[in-house]
């Protein structure tokens, strides 16, 4: 069921009416069946998946945390007989108790999603390599459905386990609230990816209708509406055609694909996001927030802290950091100062957590080369940047008014800008060997004249809607400037009703009027579904 | 305090640690901050940070990342 189809509205309406409407203890029972319903709509072969993430994670989390309530129990209990040694060995003993359930529960439930999303793609690269060494590699595929949120559930489920493990929050004692934690339908096709203690404060509290909670809740979701109906998928009738034909849209149309892919995704991503937050707010539900005005970042650095927050601060807790601080990390680090001097030697090991960091967050994004390479491009520049920052700062201190002028802040957002467009390519066209014959095809391009020639009117848009499409595009930068200051819903909440009336329905003609649907239109999957 | 005030202005000079308590909810250190700080203080003061103790509360001041030293010796 798609956020865009009216199925979806009809049941988010139907869904926001009951949940006001039944008593308020009830109203987590119904976002469970509410939920559940969704994915069984989705496809109920998708199930026994969730299912088993939901049991699996909470059931070891339940024993993680008897075993660590047990231990603390035993230790005051025999305070006085046990010594300092007794002690250590009996933690060491559980600690390994505990790890033992932590991995054996990771182990199932990557082991699921490696399989259903990743052996195919392992299955091709052995098949391959068999071929290069002169064999014939016919293993044969599995070829499995890969369900509907795998990355998102399985990720936030794990989330939730380690923190448990950790002793940062209290295990679940209800196993239908756990399953609303993993299932909760609006977040499930493209995140956030929640966070056990934040999500749950209000996911099974009760909520009483609030009018100014119902009615920014909506705003944001016709906001979402907006971005993705108006911007996102008129924008990918263009890129579509585009990347549909490498050979023939290339040179200069490679500007255009990195522009228009660049802005299809935000648009996408976001307004999915805003639907998503938004239909959560309504009935009264704070998820975290996934965007800060990721475009205006001035470098790559900052774009990765404002774009994707929640999978950005997932990788960093429970890879980066469990990575980077690990013993056999720490013997590195040793072996590396050895071998390479103090000062590199203590970079060293940070380079090898961050290239582990990027290679699994590219293959999060999906079973192919091109997002590996995506990741790993990624990685080199973030890196090359890290190690020129004495460089910038030097710089900087030389020529201290030019870091401070608009001019050198708009040059370096445009900088990074251009940055996240070429990574984009990637993308765009899920091969390296197209990625990189388009982007290099920029630097000989003899079409510029596709910018004059009416060409940009083959891409299957109008005039009607490249003007549309700017409007729109204006009006998101705007938005976001003002977001700056202050919220953009509290500004619009001060002005008089009938301002507030134009604003609303006029923003629903639009999605209305301007809406890519009809003839020649699909309303498309969005773009993180796939994830 | 002072060798752990030094190795924090040896990462970031332009930062006045002793009064700032925001280090991690204001972005001024990083997450590859963290990690850099995490290896000069197992080398300066012999104790283990885990990826338990990587959190704002531990690393937003001074202070508090030298509470968390002084916890962390005492335990081991």
């Amino acid at each position: 069921m798609l956020f865009t189809s009216y199925g979806f509205l009809f049941f988010a309406a139907a869904l926001l009416l009951l949940y006001y409407t039944v008593p308020k203890k009830l109203q987590w029972g119904l976002l469970l069946i509410a939920s559940y319903t969704f994915y069984f709509i989705a496809g109920p072969e998708f199930f026994p998946y969730i299912i088993a993430t939901t049991v699996t994670v909470f059931l070891s989390a339940l024993l993680i945390e008897r075993n660590a309530v047990k231990q603390s129990e035993y230790i005051k209990e025999h305070k006085e007989e046990l010594t300092k040694e007794q002690k250590k060995e009996y933690k060491d003993k559980q600690k390994r108790k505990r790890l033992t359930v932590f991995v054996l529960c990771l182990l199932v439930n990557l082991g699921i999603l490696a399989v259903v999303k990743y052996a195919d793609f392992f299955v091709s690269n052995l098949n391959g390599v068999v071929d290069a060494f002169g064999g014939t590699g016919n293993l044969t595929f599995i070829s499995l459905a890969v369900p509907l949120g795998i990355s998102f559930y399985t990720f936030q489920s794990i989330g939730y386990l380690t923190d448990v493990y950790r002793g940062t929050v209290k295990a679940e004692r209800n196993i239908f609230k756990f399953a609303l934690f993993v299932s909760f339908f609006p977040q499930l096709i493209q995140g956030p990816i929640g966070r056990y203690g934040a999500l749950s404060e209000t996911l099974y509290s009760p909520h009483r209708f609030d009018t100014k909670t119902v009615g920014y809740g909506l705003e944001r979701v016709l906001w979402g509406y907006f971005k993705k109906m108006v911007i996102a998928d008129r924008i990918l009738v263009a890129v579509s055609t585009m990347i549909k034909a490498p050979a023939e849209y290339n040179g200069a149309y490679s500007l255009l694909i990195m522009l228009f892919y660049t802005i299809q995704l935000y648009a996408d991503f976001t307004g999915g996001i805003d639907i998503t937050i938004g239909l959560a707010e309504a009935m009264g539900i704070k998820m975290s927030e996934n965007f800060i005005r990721p475009y205006f970042s001035k470098s790559l650095k900052e774009y990765w802290r404002r774009w994707h927050i929640s999978m950005c601060s997932w990788f960093r807790e429970y890879l980066f950091y469990p990575v980077s601080v690990s013993k056999p990390m720490q013997k590195i680090t040793k072996f590396s100062k050895k071998l390479l001097g103090e000062k590199v030697g203590k970079r060293f090991p940070l380079y090898i957590s961050t290239a582990i960091v990027w290679f699994a967050t590219g293959i999060w994004h999906g079973a192919s080369w091109n997002f590996i390479v995506w990741g790993m491009c990624n990685w080199i520049i973030l890196m090359v940047s890290e190690e020129f920052e004495p460089l910038y700062k030097k710089f900087h201190e030389k020529f201290p008014r030019m870091g401070k002028t608009f001019a050198y802040k708009l040059f370096c957002v445009g900088r990074t800008f251009a940055l996240v467009c070429a990574l984009n390519l990637f993308d765009c066209y899920r091969s390296v060997a197209d990625t990189g014959r388009v982007f290099f095809s920029l630097f000989c391009a003899k079409n510029w004249n596709i910018f004059v020639n009416g060409a940009l009117l083959e891409l299957g848009l109008t005039v009607t809607d490249y003007v549309i499409l700017a409007c729109g595009i204006v009006l998101m930068i705007t938005v976001s400037l003002l977001q700056r200051k202050e919220s953009v819903r509290d500004m619009i909440s001060r002005r008089p009703y009938p301002v507030r009336f134009a604003v609303w329905y006029g923003l629903f003609l639009i999605i209305l009027l301007m809406g890519a649907y009809g003839i020649g239109y699909d309303a498309s999957q969005f773009i993180y579904n796939q994830f | 305090m002072e060798k752990l005030l030094a190795i924090l202005n040896e990462l970031h000079s332009d930062v006045d640690f002793e009064n700032e308590q925001n280090l991690i909810d204001d972005g001024i250190l990083d997450s590859m901050d963290i990690i850099s700080l995490i290896t000069e203080i197992s080398d300066e003061y012999d104790v283990t940070i885990t990826a338990k103790d990587i959190i704002p509360a531990n690393f937003n001041s001074a202070e508090a990342l030298y509470e968390l030293i002084k916890r962390l010796e005492d335990e081991e």
